[in-house]
């Protein structure tokens, strides 16, 4: 051994493991919420329409962090970054190139993908720490990149741009909220079973398996750098369609609504929702779609320190998020049951 | 030429602010193997205690004094009871963590002092220095303060039996508390340190970026890039890369067409990635290798 080298025992672990089994929900469950998530929005106002599709797209960008941290055990902080990229890819092509916005979506899913995975390729071979700190570079500068006096022929620069909300086709009687709603739902669910085939599948597996231990892994033949990077361009893919749904829902995309806040609301969302639950990612999404909603009328700028203030408690109190909630809801329903 | 010596001795002082914040995320990484994302709104915050002590009335260098040891203060008391009873959680919540304390720090300066941008005074004047047009009066004290920072510094961990107890916690936690060092406060004592050493870089730059609660962005992960390039785990590398990236970022503002402020960040970004692409220890660091 070199003078220059040192060796350490194993540190703690990067990512508690989650069985396979408790990633997702039981077919009851599942169906309950999915005709839930159905029947609701024909009941409700425009607003509330439009807040349960926020809903549903930030859960989806959860969802694609979650992949990612409780699949493969990597970290990014820089979520935003492809979210942000995917936005402007679906606002460009619609607003620029006057393509149909479901044609936009895999379109900016691809883009992500390709972005994620060469972004991943130098970072990947490094441990968690560098990852970390190389996505966070990467959402602090990402609203600088966007307003690039070259692209602002097609972005529009600081301005940004203004995008058209679709109409319901086939003459559907309902609403543009309302059309968007359920196609968005039937997006969202789309990349649901995805990723819940995905991690079950020979590569889900390899994901775990670097998780878990990656000496281990690599030891029993996975490729870790192909994994490792794959896992991150999938995620990275996910969270494009996230974000190309969000610019079509907001109708508007600009440079300042991809900050490191963003990714960090990412972030929070996922370790609230429980790291490696799917389901979870929702109950994150909710969370950071209504906690700023409340602080903010309490005093302005408040959101930010309610938000850390919580996630302090959540990883002191309840490590595993709504995960660990369900089950003790579940073991309560039990133990009444009984009595 | 005189424009290359004049964007030289800029990135010098810019980068002695890049050197303090490389420095003080590198004492902590090397404390407790962690990235802290918060030292920049760390850093802000206590410049903003130094500004306000300033609106009641304390003379400069007395605001600059006690916000130093408020700081110092403040990061042990944050490592007491934020982050020494995650030590031994997993690294996910580590990061959680920080990013909790940076939305905190954050969004409470902006509710205290609210988000408007600051004037802050500098001791030194901005007059051009002994009489030469190519540096100002505060960027050769932004330098002369660091060096002489680094100095004490230098002074304290070679010469002191603490500096001493602090290295050995850091370098082989395990043999040094058989010797009867109480790690666990000298990593504590370390969060001090960085947390004051962040001060000085913020209450330096703040005449130069304004004050306000989002002035540490471009400046921490310069700081970043610092830290990378000369080695996440060298201290001394930290410095070396500060003054390093500070020139560079001068430089490349300066002779890249089509390279301006607008492009700060992103340049950053961009040095830290290469670096990991081609010497991902940095120029000092160790390489690590771990036991299975």
């Amino acid at each position: 051994m070199s003078a220059a080298e040192e060796v350490v025992a194993e540190g703690n672990e990067a990512v508690e493991a989650v069985p396979k089994r408790a990633m997702t929900l039981g077919t009851g469950t599942s169906l309950v919420v999915l005709l839930l998530l159905i029947a609701v929005p024909l009941f409700a106002k425009n607003f509330v329409i439009f807040q349960l599709t926020q809903l549903l797209y930030l859960g989806l960008a959860v969802l694609a962090l979650n992949i990612l941290t409780g699949g493969s055990g990597q970290f990014s902080l820089g979520q935003s970054a492809f979210y942000g990229i995917g936005a402007y890819v679906t606002a460009v092509m619609m607003e620029q190139f006057n393509i149909p916005y479901f044609l936009c979506l895999p379109v900016a899913a691809v883009v992500c993908f390709g972005a994620g995975f060469l972004f991943g390729q130098p970072a990947l071979r490094l441990s968690g720490v560098y990852l970390a700190l190389a996505t966070f570079a990467l959402a602090t500068a990402m609203p600088q990149l966007l307003k690039l006096n070259f692209l602002e022929h097609w972005t529009g620069g600081v301005q940004g741009l203004v995008v058209t909300k679709p109409d319901a086709p086939f003459g559907l009687p309902m609403g543009q909220d309302m059309w968007l709603y359920y196609f968005t739902l039937v997006v969202v669910l789309a990349i649901y079973i995805f990723s819940v085939n995905l991690l079950r599948s020979r590569s889900g597996r390899a994901f775990m398996a670097i998780r878990d231990n990656e000496i281990a892994a690599s030891a029993m033949g996975v490729n870790v750098a192909l994994y490792k990077t794959l896992a991150f361009g999938v995620s990275a893919g996910i969270t494009g369609v996230a974000g190309g749904l969000s610019a079509i829902a907001v109708q508007f995309v600009a440079p300042d609504s991809f900050t490191i806040t963003l990714a960090i609301q990412l972030f929070l969302g996922m370790v609230v929702g429980g790291v490696g639950w799917l389901p979870g990612s929702i109950v994150g999404a909710a969370f950071i779609i209504f906690v700023p909603n409340i602080a903010e009328g309490i005093s302005k700028g408040l959101s930010g320190a309610v938000f850390g203030v919580l996630l302090f408690l959540v990883i002191y109190l309840v490590p595993h998020g709504a995960r660990q909630v369900a089950i003790l809801g579940q073991q309560l329903v039990g133990k009444l049951r009984k009595n | 030429m005189e424009l290359f010596t004049n964007q030289v001795l800029a990135g010098i002082a810019t980068g002695a602010i890049y050197a303090c914040m490389a420095l003080a995320v590198v004492m902590i990484y090397q404390a407790i193997d962690h990235l802290n994302f918060a030292q920049g709104e760390m850093a802000m915050f206590s410049t903003f205690i130094s500004w306000q002590l300033m609106q009641w009335g304390v003379p400069y260098w007395g605001a600059f004094i006690i916000a130093l040891a408020l700081s110092f203060v403040g990061g042990i008391a944050i490592e007491r009871i934020l982050f020494k009873p995650l030590a031994k959680a997993p690294v996910l919540t580590n990061v959680a963590g920080f990013i909790a304390l940076y939305a905190i720090i954050n969004s409470s300066a902006g509710l205290i002092w609210d988000f408007t941008i600051k004037q802050y005074p500098t001791p030194f004047g901005s007059s051009p220095f002994l009489g030469s047009q190519l540096i100002s009066t505060h960027q050769a004290g932004m330098i002369g303060v660091t060096v002489l920072l680094l100095i004490g510094l230098y002074f304290f961990f070679q010469y002191t039996r603490i500096g001493l107890a602090m290295r050995a916690a850091a370098s082989v936690p395990e043999s040094a508390r058989l010797v009867g060092i109480n790690t666990s406060w000298m990593i504590a004592l370390g969060w001090g340190m960085a947390t004051a050493i962040g001060a000085i870089a913020g209450m330096l730059i703040a005449p130069v970026v304004f004050l306000e609660p989002n002035m540490m962005g471009g400046v921490l992960i310069y700081g970043f890039a610092a830290a990378v390039l000369g080695g996440l785990t060298s201290p001394f590398g930290a410095v070396v890369g500060g003054f390093l990236v500070g020139i560079f970022e001068n430089l490349a503002g300066t002779y890249i067409p089509g390279v301006g402020n607008e492009l700060k960040l992103p340049i950053a970004l961009a040095l830290i990635i290469s670096v990991l692409v081609v010497k991902p220890a940095g120029l000092f660091g160790r390489h690590i290798v771990k036991r299975v």
